[in-house]
């Protein structure tokens, strides 16, 4: 019962850093100067590495099938990951605004977790926390530099914000039964604690960017991923990821 | 003639170990070894990784075998330690010496955790001078930041100070 739970949670982390380091990935190449280039190409490796940290987790400490087998070959419906990671890149202001409340997402959701009674999990949270610094910390400089280089930049960010707001929500998607028995073996505090630490985390950087953060009592969170129900995009992207891997699963490389 | 199989032979032998992206460090200067132990027929040796997703994981193992395998004649088994985490206080002082030669700026010395004044006035490892600025927290591998120097005009990479 506890190790389903557990392989449930981690499953959602893992495949929400599996997607948002191929989206990351995109930007390869693409990035709009040579340092921001660079800076989405680490973040990708880093996510990667992160999921493949975790599928390893689920594999070696709870009976889970091979790491890259459930990453690569899993039917669409069987992903967790949530929607925000999912959506194409669009814009750079968009992909920047994702990144930033994606990564203080992920950094409060880390750092809860190292006092977890998962030990694997404690000792993971350890290594990635101090990864992540430099996620969050490039993420806050760009929000507060460009919210702060001229009206139309400003209103781009602005509007990034409010378009993503709801998918960010998301992330926090309440996990029923399983999240009630991960609370009570102390494995992490719960999706609930960790919206209420996240917003307390955004907020500062967002003052400080002169961005509002919309009410959220009148925004819906994008619920669903955590259940296999996915947007438009996440099969193309999984063909796409997949597609090298799956001409032979066995291949040795 | 054969070196006889000590735990300080061990360490002489992984010192052959290069970083395969800092090509003057060994694995013993990063701060990667955790541990040796002596078994019957060879030796155990625990390692971990800079960072999560470095790449050259596998490859610095199979590296650590076949130097201790020409030296020492001794099956090694390589294994990633989970319990320790790798931080940049770990490089040692040499080794930030040998860092600052090749080019890159070396991390200052953690005394808590990683915070924006780290990056402020790195040395440049090309004249010295203070007059530098963070470009980018990202560079060409996992483990470095990109700065520039308004004394000599250059960019140059730094090795990321990590908690």
């Amino acid at each position: 019962m506890l190790n389903n739970a557990i392989t449930d949670l981690l499953t959602k982390m893992a495949d929400d850093e599996l997607i948002m380091g191929h989206r990351n990935s995109e930007w390869t190449g693409l990035g709009p100067v040579m340092e921001e280039d660079i800076a989405f190409s680490s973040m990708a490796q880093d996510k990667i590495g992160h999921s493949w940290a975790l599928y390893r987790i689920i594999e070696e400490n709870l009976g889970g099938s091979q790491a890259d087998i459930f990453a690569f070959c899993r039917p669409e419906n069987e992903y967790k990951c949530c929607h925000l990671v999912e959506y194409p890149n669009a814009g750079y202001d968009f992909s920047l605004m994702r990144h930033f409340l994606f990564d203080q997402a992920e950094a409060v959701r880390y750092e809860s977790m190292l006092e977890s009674s998962f030990e694997p999990l404690q000792q993971l949270s350890r290594k990635v926390k101090g990864e992540l610094k430099y996620h969050t910390l490039h993420a806050n400089a760009w929000v507060m530099q460009l919210s702060k280089a001229g009206e139309e930049s400003y209103d781009r960010m602005q509007t990034a914000l409010n378009e993503i707001i709801a998918l960010a929500a998301g992330i926090f998607e309440p996990g029923k039964a399983n999240e009630q028995v991960l609370i009570d073996a102390k494995v992490y505090p719960g999706e609930k604690e960790l919206y209420s630490r996240w917003l307390d985390r955004i907020y500062p950087v967002l003052v400080k960017a002169s961005l509002n953060l919309p009410p959220l009592e009148s925004i819906t969170p994008a619920y669903g991923g955590r259940t296999g129900q996915h947007t438009p995009y996440l099969a193309p992207l999984l063909k796409e990821m997949g597609e090298v891997f799956n001409l032979d699963t066995a291949a040795n490389w | 003639m054969t070196m006889e199989i000590t735990i300080e032979n061990i360490y002489n032998s992984l010192q052959q170990v290069m970083d395969p992206e800092i090509p003057v460090l060994s694995v013993v200067e990063l701060g990667m070894i955790t541990d040796v132990v002596l078994q019957d027929n060879g030796a155990e040796v625990h390692m971990i990784p800079t960072f999560a997703a470095c790449p050259a994981v596998s490859y610095i193992q199979r590296n650590i075998r076949q130097q201790l395998e020409k030296d020492l004649h001794i099956s090694v088994t390589v294994i990633v330690d989970k319990h320790i985490t790798w931080n940049s206080n770990r490089i040692t002082e040499e080794a930030k010496i040998k860092l600052e030669q090749f080019g890159i700026a070396a991390p200052k010395r953690l005394a808590e955790e990683v915070s924006e004044d780290l990056f402020v006035e790195v040395p440049c490892p090309h004249c010295g001078s203070t007059e530098t600025y963070l470009r980018a927290p990202f560079g060409s591998t996992l483990c470095r930041a990109i700065h520039f120097c308004k004394s000599c005009g250059q960019i140059f990479e730094q090795f990321k100070p990590l908690e």
